[in-house]
């Protein structure tokens, strides 16, 4: 019974770790890029040129996010 | 046609990434523990991600209706593909230690040999870390083959393109013996990473009901746009990079985890 509640905990920490990990706001774009694309599956053409504005936008932003920033000696 | 061409060269990309990462683990193992349990626990590894492959990859082709599945799988490759993206274009950018195939072996032969002297037969301590090498970077390449497999109904290619980058990978390691920091791994990883992110956001559209201009040969369209804004992004943030640190090693304070 033990392992199976270990097995259980370490399959959710699994997919929290796969699709969270350490850039929850990619996971927070995914699910936003999932809404809009069903909000605007009437609208292609708004669709098709937001979608991929958005996911890119996501990427630059995150990565922005996980750059070094230079230490306070260096900008001086 | 293109959809079914990119699809197996990003599997077969994922494949060939993963597979020097475990391959760096077993040849530690095995050269340490001795090579009857690390080849015992990479085989039992591949056998099992095969049964994975198989037990859930044909079951969602054949119980899922395909719009779900493609919403669904290509909400999975859209967080996996960007986060390959991002960590690529920080290492590419400076910003990021890279993986350093190398630095890994040395490390897991250390901690292996720290074990104690391998039994003369079978060796668990060999067999456990081939396995779990071999299991866990196999994951995200079961993913992936399952992902882009069944929302294509091409499993058995996806399954195919994996086998083959499997053998490269391994004809290659042998043949260079160990020198597996020399693989352009980032590149790779970008490559795929642009290749996931644009399957990914084709099939949340198309599952969603979205029409994509030209059906399947938005996918070109898509990868030549996730490409150059990778391009962009890594220019913009090699400018961030502290002046001080030298080319190719990461600024004072950068995420220093090199683990894929």
């Amino acid at each position: 019974m033990e392992a199976v509640g270990r097995a259980v905990r370490a399959f959710g920490h699994f997919w929290v770790d796969f699709l969270v990990g350490d850039t929850p706001e990619l996971f927070v774009a995914m699910l936003v890029l999932v809404g809009l694309a069903f909000a605007l599956r009437h609208d292609h053409v708004v669709a098709v040129v937001l979608l991929p504005v958005l996911a890119a936008a996501a990427l630059v932003g995150s990565a922005w996010r996980g750059r070094t920033r230079p230490s306070r000696r260096s900008r001086r | 046609m293109s959809a079914t061409i990119v699809l197996l060269l990003a599997v077969f990309g994922a494949s060939c990434v993963e597979s020097v990462e475990a391959l760096t683990i077993v040849l530690a193992s095995g050269t340490t523990r001795g090579w009857r349990s690390a080849m015992e626990g990479t085989v039992t590894a591949l056998v099992v991600l095969g049964v994975l492959v198989g037990g859930v990859g044909v079951p969602l082709i054949h119980y899922v209706p395909i719009d779900t599945l493609r919403v669904v799988v290509g909400a999975l490759l859209l967080v996996l593909g960007l986060s390959w993206l991002r960590k690529a274009i920080l290492r590419a950018s400076g910003h990021k230690a890279k993986h350093d195939e190398d630095a890994i072996y040395q490390k897991t032969s250390e901690s292996l040999r720290t074990d104690g002297a391998p039994p003369r037969r079978r060796d668990g301590v060999g067999f456990a870390v081939a396995f779990k090498g071999v299991f866990l970077e196999g994951m995200e390449v079961v993913l992936i083959v399952i992902s882009l497999g069944a929302s294509q109904h091409k499993l058995g290619d996806a399954a195919a393109a994996a086998a083959a980058a499997v053998v490269v990978v391994t004809a290659a390691g042998l043949i260079v013996a160990r020198q597996l920091s020399s693989v352009p791994e980032n590149t790779i990883k970008t490559v795929v990473g642009i290749m996931l992110t644009s399957f990914g956001l084709f099939w949340v559209g198309e599952g969603a009901g979205v029409h994509w201009p030209g059906s399947d040969l938005a996918i070109p369209v898509l990868i030549g746009v996730f490409a150059v804004v990778t391009a962009g992004a890594v220019t913009l943030l090699k400018a961030q990079v502290e002046p001080a640190a030298p080319a190719g090693v990461p600024a004072a304070g950068a995420d220093e985890r090199a683990a894929s």
